[in-house]
């Protein structure tokens, strides 16, 4: 409380960005320990996580008061005028101080209270468990088994503690192994395909230097794809770029090739060796170069694949030009595209994507295992996985399951929440949108396959909001055993039991699980599949957003016919009930009030006034009617 | 040549056995089996053949079809793209269709496709086989692979010359009888008489001329058009010699709400000297008189003020500011002509290349400047709307001609602000009464679509500009319009190449003249079949009584993927996920509607 000074101000305006009309709402700006809150005139209220703050600017005093410029990390901007400078510095240097904290024990998850005893907190933390979610995969099993190595954290600190290995792989192996690996995140089972007997491994990169080879890595690596009965040859996907100094245009043009050719599903022998040939010399020169690259020689059994996809500071920068350019007023349509192309955000996408389904085609056409890495393997490798698996797997796409999905190869594998969140005050260069572009890999397989998702769109929004929001204990901290040290089980709340209690508002009423046509998705990557994700980089700008929405008005539909369908059911079992002891004219007296209670859906007939059944959060995406005021034609 | 002189023998047989009867086969539409004039004897491809080229014997510009046809028919197969399988069978040209009879054994269907509707060919000879290429108006691309070299030569000099017929009583609505429709049925459309009566019910300001009864006035007009009730029949003819092709102003839409009203005109021909005529101003002063004291009014021109300028050397120009008082000039410059159609072409180009890099798609969609038209189109005509709505002011659109981006901003102000316009019905008007009768050209404007060689003299997509706008209401409005992307994409089909009439000629007398009414079938009473409408209804319609006021920024507006990638992307998902909603949807409807019928079925007492 120590930073607030100022904690109520009166006669503020609130500009909308994108509107021209010069109407600004005023209303009154509140400070307190957690937010910021605006009130209108209207009494609407507009709630600002301190968290979710980015940025804060105070720009030049105008006649009208002094503008305070507010960017979060959800993507809404907020542009305030103060009328008096003093109490508009107050806030601003509040804000500073409240959006940066410096110890993980100010942050709102701490003192978050939902009114929850201890026990439902503690169930509400076991709600996802992951060693369930491995023995639904079909783990341990002869090939496949939980290892100790890491029990107590000694082998990999970012690792879980709960770690599965081939079973032929001895400790001495994974330890050789561990320390092979760059912060000793040697391979192990993300995700387990029953049918095919196939693996899905992770990994951070080899340690080699020109010419260093370490055993125990070879060995570990022939025991993953030993543990696959079916095809002794398996794949490792180095998700990075090739050569980060050769043009992009090569690496594009490689992964498109070949990928079409595993997608003509015919693996010419002759071709691959020609390709191993190509791949050799590369290696060489990678090698070189004095990059970490398994060499070749020394791993049989093994093909290498490289798929690029940029580090997390091209990412960044990328993103942040795709802001820059969308939040210009009065953009213009070829502004917007050239913009787009420039900021090369969908195209990092599509290199997600494409990696991921190189992961899918692997296992489900060769039926090879896959190892996936990067350099440290908690930023791409994690996309890759997580999206391959999802592909794989349509239990990843319920909403149970695109939790436990999170938590396993994101939370337990140690992505670095807190650093590429900025929870902390720390270094703005581990700042990056890794798990954004997770969320909107999902979204463009929710626009491509609209009926295989159990979620909608707003699922995926209201996670991102809370992966910055700290008001839940689960993306805190960097790694397991971070967590586990900031006792975040004990002292804060799970964000899962609040989104499944919530779940209504995040079902996708097309969701059809029954078409088993659509287990493994394969989606469609050509170019003009990527769309620009409006309701996530302007979930917040109204005005951009259409006026109706679709989902809602079927979601009512659908609850309306179940309820019906019910009421009908009730109404005939009554009848049956009746008719059998039917004596006298009183019963059917009876009968006839119970059947006629104005059922109460039908009352509320299906008007599109009430669409504001599933506002999510307080982002209205859905008015009727629209202004012209808000567009500039 | 065999093959000719035995498709010769045929016509003059069937024309013989149907010259009283209508076609037996109903042609696009019909089954070959269930065809009544199947006779075990001649198969049915035979039968379709001679059923293609019936009629009041047919000729091409005095030459017969058959003349035109160089071979009867070849063994082919057909590629019609992802998702659908190759097709082989019996490939044979007729004189509006290429048709392709599937062997003996195969059940498939007869695949037909209408010549009209091929925008161009290409064609390679390899071996003895050859390989021809068909770009369709629609935007589909077929291949097909055919036997022997001379026959694919053949065929494809067939095709170029059938596809390209420009005589319009010659074209396939003149003998497309399909069953169950009868001719002269939906032709009792006549928007102009049937929107008056609207706006008679509404304001008494307004009176139905028929100064234009024979089209002498102006001959891009309807017979009957809605005029200010103060001026008379003379003064409108001379203020028709005042604008270009005596398209003088008239009300395209009264708004009841505000009682203003939209009108339309071409441009005034004031040329170097600045001309005036009293006439024309008098109307224009009769238009804010007759909406209420004080109102101003605004005039849209579609023009930059500098082209507005520039039109005056070459005898147009624009209305003076002294000459109109109460009236002020707007400019929104907004494509047309070639440029739009060089637009659409080069997004269909970009279209239809599967393996560019992104950063190579998202340059050549800023490049080919296609959602910039969209954007110019929406706001313009949201301006136009925002004037009537928020400022109670009349407006007057008009660009040069008054054919083209006029349309297009009178038409889709009327669509955000007029809820009857956003019906199945109120649409289908809307585009009978501001395109078709409003005089757009469609035959001169869709005669090619994006993937013709030749050059473009007067070809432009403003048409297909229309619906893309409709499609991007629908979009950010997906409630409010009873109709679906269905309709849309039907509309565009049909305007470029169409066994109704709907569409041919460029205006109202040009139609009166190839007695288009009497003798061909309207696309309405195709579309409004019963078993059409699920295609073309929006389920989830329920009607908004309020104006729709889109956002037109760069993020809010979306490439048409239905109709610019229709053929490119595996339909199926999308498709499957529209039949749930329908199916959502009639499932309430069921639920609801068993709910009495349960409560009547209880024991009465």
């Amino acid at each position: 409380m120590e930073h607030i000074r100022t904690t109520k101000v009166e006669q503020v305006k609130l500009l909308d960005r994108f509107s021209t009309s010069n109407k600004a709402l005023t209303g009154t700006l509140y400070l307190t320990a957690t937010h910021l809150l605006f009130i209108d005139s209207h009494q609407k209220e507009t709630w600002i996580l301190h968290h979710h703050i980015a940025s804060v600017e105070k720009l030049a005093l105008t006649t009208s008061g002094c503008p305070l410029v507010i960017q979060c990390k959800n993507f809404r901007i907020v542009h305030f005028i103060v009328p008096r400078e003093r109490d508009c510095h107050d806030i601003y240097n509040s804000l500073l101080q409240l959006s940066k904290q410096a110890k993980y024990e100010d942050l709102y998850a701490f003192s978050y209270n939902p009114k929850q005893n201890d026990s439902e907190r503690l169930r509400g933390w076991q709600l996802i468990d992951l060693a369930e979610e491995y023995k639904r995969m079909g783990v341990p099993n002869s090939n496949w088994q939980l290892s100790d190595a890491n029990r107590e954290y000694k082998i990999c600190e970012t690792y879980p503690r709960e770690l599965y290995v081939p079973r032929i792989a001895s400790k001495p192996i994974i330890v050789g192994s561990s320390k092979f690996r760059s912060k000793g995140r040697f391979p192990v089972l993300s995700y387990y395909h029953r049918e095919k007997e196939a693996a899905v491994c992770r990994c951070s990169q080899p340690l080699s230097g020109f010419s260093a080879r370490c055993l125990e890595d070879e060995h570990l690596l022939q025991a993953i794809s030993k543990a696959n009965p079916v095809n002794r040859y398996m794949y490792v996907m180095d998700t990075r770029p090739k050569h980060r100094m050769q043009s992009w245009w090569a690496t594009q043009k490689d992964i498109g090739r070949i990928i079409v050719r595993i997608s003509s599903k015919i693996w010419n022998d002759e071709k691959i060796r020609e390709s191993h040939e190509q791949k050799r010399l590369n290696a060489m020169a990678n090698r070189a170069a004095g990059k970490g690259y398994e060499n070749e020689d020394n791993y049989s059994n093994i093909r290498f694949q490289f798929v690029g996809i940029e580090n997390i500071h091209v990412m960044r920068s990328s993103l942040q030009k795709l802001l820059e350019v969308n939040g210009t007023k009065g953009l213009s349509v070829n502004d917007f595209y050239s913009g787009l192309e420039s900021s090369g955000w969908l195209r990092h996408i599509k290199a997600v994507m494409d990696a991921a389904i190189f992961l899918t085609k692997a296992i489900m056409i060769e039926n090879a295992s896959v190892l996936v890495h990067c350099s440290d393997g908690w930023d791409r490798t994690s996309q890759v996985c997580s999206l391959g698996s999802l592909l794989l797997d349509s239990f990843y796409r319920t909403i149970r399951g695109f939790m436990v999905l999170i938590e396993k190869d994101w939370i337990s594998f140690g992505h670095k929440f807190s650093e590429r969140c900025g929870h902390l005050d720390s270094d703005p260069k581990e700042v990056s949108p890794v798990f954004t572009q997770f969320l909107e890999c999902v979204w463009h397989l929710t626009e491509q396959f609209p009926q295989a998702f159990e979620f909608n769109e707003a699922f995926l929004l209201q996670i991102h909001e809370h992966i910055y929001s700290c008001q839940f204990g689960n993306f805190l901290g960097n790694c397991q055993k971070e967590r586990e040290e900031l006792k975040l089980k004990e002292k804060t709340y799970s964000l899962w039991p609040f989104l499944l209690d919530d779940q209504k508002k995040y079902l996708n009423p097309l969701y059809s699980p029954k078409s088993q046509a659509v287990a493994v998705l394969e989606p469609n990557t050509v170019s003009f599949n990527f769309k620009f994700w409006r309701n996530m980089y302007h979930q917040f700008d109204r005005t951009l957003h259409p006026r109706q929405s679709v989902f809602n008005i079927i979601m009512n539909m659908n609850e309306q016919n179940k309820q019906l369908e019910n009421d009908i059911k009730d109404l005939e079992s009554k009848i049956k009930q009746h008719k059998n002891k039917q004596t006298d004219g009183v019963l059917t007296k009876e009968l006839l009030h119970s059947v006629r209670p104005e059922s109460p859906t039908l009352k509320t007939s299906l008007c599109f006034k009430e669409q504001t059944l599933l506002p999510v959060n307080d982002a209205l995406r859905t008015i009727e009617g629209s202004n012209p005021a808000d567009n500039r034609y | 040549m065999p093959a000719t002189q035995s498709l010769k023998k045929r016509k003059i047989v069937s024309a013989s056995c149907d010259s009283g009867t209508s076609c037996p086969a109903g042609v696009a539409s019909c089954p070959a089996s269930s065809c009544p004039f199947r006779s075990p004897r001649s198969p049915r491809l035979k039968l379709l053949e001679s059923a293609l080229l019936l009629g009041p014997r047919p000729t091409a510009g005095g030459m017969e079809f058959s003349e035109l046809i160089r071979t009867g028919r070849a063994q082919a197969e057909l590629l019609r793209g992802p998702g659908a399988p190759p097709l082989r069978g019996t490939l044979c040209v007729t004189g509006h269709h290429l048709l392709l009879s599937p062997g003996p054994q195969a059940t498939s269907d007869l695949w037909l496709l209408l010549l009209r509707s091929v925008d161009s060919i290409e064609k390679r000879v390899a071996g003895d086989s050859g390989t021809i290429t068909l770009r369709c108006k629609d935007l589909r691309v077929l291949q097909l692979d055919i036997e022997g070299v001379e026959a694919t030569l053949d065929i494809a000099r067939s095709i170029e010359a059938l596809s390209s017929l420009e005589s319009v009583i010659t074209s396939f609505p003149f003998f497309y009888r399909p069953k169950g429709l009868r001719l002269g049925d939906a032709w009792h459309f006549h928007p102009p008489e049937h929107y008056y009566k609207r706006v008679a019910r509404e304001t008494n300001a307004w009176r139905l001329s028929e100064v234009n009864e024979d089209f002498s006035v102006c001959p891009s007009y309807p017979r009957a058009v809605i005029v200010p009730r103060a001026v008379d029949d003379d003064a409108l003819a001379r203020s028709a010699r005042f604008r270009q092709g005596g398209r003088f102003p008239v009300l395209s839409y009264h708004h009841a709400p505000s009682g203003t009203v939209l009108l339309r005109s071409s441009q005034p021909l004031t040329g170097p000297q600045k001309r005036r005529c009293a006439e024309d101003e008098e109307l224009l002063r009769a238009v804010l008189a007759g909406a209420r004291p004080g109102a101003r009014g605004f005039i849209v021109d579609t023009r930059s003020a500098q082209a507005a300028k520039q039109a005056r050397m070459t005898g147009g120009g624009t209305e003076a500011k002294a000459a109109y008082p109460g009236w002020k000039r707007l400019h929104r410059p907004m494509e047309r002509g070639r440029p739009l159609q060089e637009s659409f072409v080069r997004l269909v180009e970009a279209c239809g290349d599967l393996e560019q890099s992104m950063d190579r798609w998202l340059s050549r969609l800023e490049g080919c400047r296609w959602l910039a038209h969209v954007k110019e189109a929406l706001s313009t005509a949201c301006l136009a709307a925002q004037g009537m709505e928020r400022e109670g002011a009349c407006i007057l659109v008009h660009g040069a001609e008054g054919t083209d981006s006029t349309l297009l901003v009178t038409s889709l102000a009327q669509l955000i602000l007029d809820p009857l316009s956003r019906t199945m019905t109120g649409f289908q008007e809307l585009v009978e009464r501001e395109w078709i009768q409003a005089g757009h050209p469609f035959q001169l404007r869709c005669a090619h679509s994006a993937f013709s060689h030749a050059r473009p003299k007067h070809e432009a997509p403003t048409f297909l500009l229309f619906l893309d706008c409709v499609w991007q209401l629908g979009r950010q409005f997906p409630l409010s319009l009873e109709f679906g992307e269905g309709l849309l994409l039907a509309l565009f089909e049909h305007a470029y190449a169409s066994p109704f009439g709907t569409f041919l000629c460029n205006s109202e007398k040009e139609r009166c003249l190839c007695e288009v009414r009497t003798r061909t079938h309207s696309l309405w009473s195709g579309l409004n079949q019963p078993k059409e409408q699920r295609k073309l209804r929006n389920p989830l319609y329920v009607l908004n009584p309020l104006a729709i006021w889109p956002s037109v920024e760069p993020q809010s507006l979306r490439l048409w993927q239905g109709l610019f990638l229709r053929w490119t992307r595996p339909p199926e998902p999308s498709e499957a996920a529209w039949e749930k909603v329908w199916q959502i949807v009639t499932d309430k409807e069921k639920t609801e509607g068993s709910q009495p019928t349960v409560s009547a079925s209880e024991p009465q007492p």
